[in-house]
């Protein structure tokens, strides 16, 4: 009797609709990577010619009620041979998202890019960058976020609440490709006296209009790019980061039209210290089935601009950005992207080469080049005009 | 030729494709247009589908290399199909979701969701001849048939795997497709395409593709389970398998949006 009553209940079970099923997977990667500098160190501590780091960054992912529900983890951790600092954990993401008909609630530690510009993204202040994990801005910190998005006839809202701030990371003493001054963040101080559990709010509007992607938004809270402030502990002289509140409007348009992408966009940023305007814009042209063969060029030329001028602490304030990007478009997916920055109020340049490969189903390799030539000391790449170097990296997915 | 003979023209072949029973006096760019009508209608109103989609590309030496993807598709009438297609394999490009409007006449409109930097992307579709994931299939050729796309002509009927085929030229309208024409192998009996030959823009044989085992689903559409294509000029070829057909979920116009992109996986 007993026997059966468990058959029957085990039959029920297994008649249920597919909906209960849960789904889970778990991907990632892991890396390697080995920077060559090719000149000796500017300040103390750096005394090294090459640098090994290991990344882990696996990814598990759950959804149920028929996909409307899931869950995504991925936690992230850097090893590095040098720097403390860069020896660094961080939740890229921890994240339940819930699916309606024309909406979705998003819950959790997440990442959001905004913007259309390749060599810088002016427009995109949601998520913290990840300054120690790299220098070009390119990674970031997850960020804590509740965040309901509504899709309308007239293009979709994103409403965020940003409870918590993250601080930004920056290369230790030891690190190479940093200021004079290590920023030390342990005195870290906020204008709000909420200090970094201000709660942030954004409204982001984004549609599509024939050839035309717009976006536009208004974002109030803590500003991610902190004042740094030069301060006296015990005899020496440490940088201290100091975050302001802002107001921050923004927009960015692409145009898609032929072979041709037209990028801009800008920011007005209000804060108690300043207020002002900053834009990027430029094109992308690319030329297709090259010399015959199935390999694409794209050609880049991109120009920032920043109201406040040389004045500004940004490092890109009358810079101009010329890139060229080749994709043989094979088995491989072998790619190679090369682009020179060039600042027009401080005659300073900086070079960078890229080109990847697959190797077999589960590997990637890629090597890097970046070059800096900077003579002016008040130019902010002047610090890291010594840290020219060549990065391997090896990547293994699965 | 006049205007006005331009317009007899159309209304010629207009006339012709509703009243085929005259097609006798039809010349053989109408008969090509007609069979292309038909073979359209005769697959209407499959609403929407999904599909997983893998290809095995294989170089001159013989090695292999994988590509797996999830796809779902809308049809839209009077216009080019939506489509939302997912990568799993390989594992590099996991999560890297493509949307395309694709539009009879005119530039698709397409968007690229890149997983690493969270970032949605409008990209050019003007590369209609570029090799899709390095594989022998272009972004043309597994974009969907509409009849605007091409103008035709009736070469010959043939014997074909599928009974008896008609053989028809097929002349691409956008100038930037990679062929200067097709010659595609259609049964008669049910419409569907056994084999194409694409010719260069040089008009120089390029590659086949041939198509193996059909099924029929929703005993109305015709699908393939597996297509060839073989590259005649390098020796490589991509082995294109499709499984788990499913028609007629339900999906709809807010399945295929910049949310629904970002979360496909």
């Amino acid at each position: 009797m007993g026997t059966s009553k468990l058959l029957l209940a085990a039959g029920l079970l297994s008649a249920l609709p597919v909906q209960a099923e849960t789904f889970y997977e778990m991907s990632g990667k892991v890396t390697a990577d080995l920077r060559y500098f090719t000149q000796d160190a500017k300040f103390q501590n750096q005394d090294y010619d090459t640098n090994l780091s290991f990344t882990v960054e696996p990814e598990f992912y759950w959804e149920w009620n028929d996909g409307n529900d899931n869950l995504t983890f991925t936690p992230f951790l850097r090893i590095d041979e040098n720097d403390s600092q860069r020896t660094h954990g961080d939740i890229r993401e921890l994240s339940w998202v819930h699916i309606g008909d024309d909406w979705e609630l998003r819950t959790g530690i997440r990442k959001v890019f905004w913007g259309v510009t390749e060599f810088q993204h002016l427009v995109d202040v949601i998520n913290q960058t990840d300054a120690v994990d790299d220098f070009d801005g390119e990674d970031k910190l997850g960020q804590q976020m509740i965040n309901l998005s509504l899709v309308r006839d007239w293009g979709i809202v994103d409403l965020y609440l940003l409870p918590g701030f993250r601080e930004r990371t920056f290369v230790g003493d030891e690190g190479r490709l940093r200021a004079g001054l290590a920023v030390n963040d342990d005195h870290t101080t906020y204008e709000s006296g909420a200090g970094k559990n201000h709660i942030d709010t954004a409204i982001r509007w984004s549609h599509t209009l024939g050839d035309f992607d717009l976006g536009a938004y208004w974002f109030r809270g803590t500003n991610r790019d902190p004042k740094l402030q030069a301060k006296n502990l015990n005899g020496s002289t440490v940088l201290a980061p100091y975050y302001e509140q802002m107001d921050q409007i923004g927009f960015d348009l692409q145009a898609t039209i032929d072979s041709w992408l037209w990028k801009i966009e800008g920011i007005h940023r209000d804060t108690s210290s300043e207020n002002y305007w900053a834009a990027q814009g430029g094109f992308e042209y690319t030329f297709y089935g090259i010399q015959e063969s199935a390999a694409d060029l794209g050609v880049l030329l991109e120009y920032g601009w920043d109201e406040r001028g040389t004045d500004a602490d940004a490092a890109i304030q009358n810079d101009l950005f010329m890139g060229a990007r080749l994709a043989l478009n094979d088995a491989e997916s072998t790619e190679m992207l090369a682009g020179i920055s060039h600042d027009i109020d401080y005659d300073s340049q900086s070079l960078i080469i890229e080109a990847s490969r697959r190797v077999g189903d589960d590997w990637k390799i890629s090597l890097d080049g970046r070059f800096f030539s900077s003579d002016d000391p008040a130019d902010l790449s002047y610090s890291i005009n010594q840290d020219d170097h060549l990065q391997l990296t090896v990547e293994r997915y699965f | 030729m006049t205007l006005l003979n331009k317009s007899l023209k159309t209304l010629l072949i207009t006339s012709l494709i509703a009243a085929p029973a005259i097609a006798s006096a039809e010349t053989a760019e109408e008969k090509g247009m007609r069979i292309a009508v038909e073979a359209k209608e005769s697959d209407n109103g499959w609403q929407d589908m999904q599909a997983n989609m893998n290809m095995i590309l294989r170089n001159k030496l013989g090695q292999e290399s994988i590509r797996e993807i999830r796809m779902k598709s809308l049809e839209v009438n009077g216009d080019g199909d939506k489509s939302l297609s997912v990568f799993d394999k390989p594992r590099d490009v996991k999560g890297t979701a493509f949307l395309s409007f694709s539009h009879s006449i005119g530039a698709d409109d397409q968007w690229l969701y890149l997983p690493k930097l969270k970032r949605v992307k409008r990209i050019a579709s003007r590369n209609k001849s570029g090799p899709f994931m390095g594989s022998e299939f272009s972004y043309e050729d597994l974009s969907s048939f509409e009849v605007e796309k091409y103008t035709y002509k009736f070469i010959k009927e043939e014997a074909c795997e599928g009974g008896t085929c008609n053989v028809v030229e097929q002349y691409p309208v956008d100038k930037n497709s990679g062929y200067t024409r097709r010659v595609v192998w259609l049964d008669q009996a049910e419409h569907r395409p056994w084999k194409i030959d694409f010719y260069d823009r040089k008009n120089s044989p390029l590659k086949t593709l041939t198509y193996h085992s059909y099924q029929e689903y929703k005993e109305k559409h015709w699908r393939a389970d597996m297509m060839k294509m073989v590259n005649h000029q390098t020796g490589k070829s991509t082995d294109l398998t499709y499984g788990s057909y499913t028609f007629q979920t339900g999906l709809s116009d807010s399945d295929f949006n910049k949310n629904t992109l970002k979360r496909a996986r």
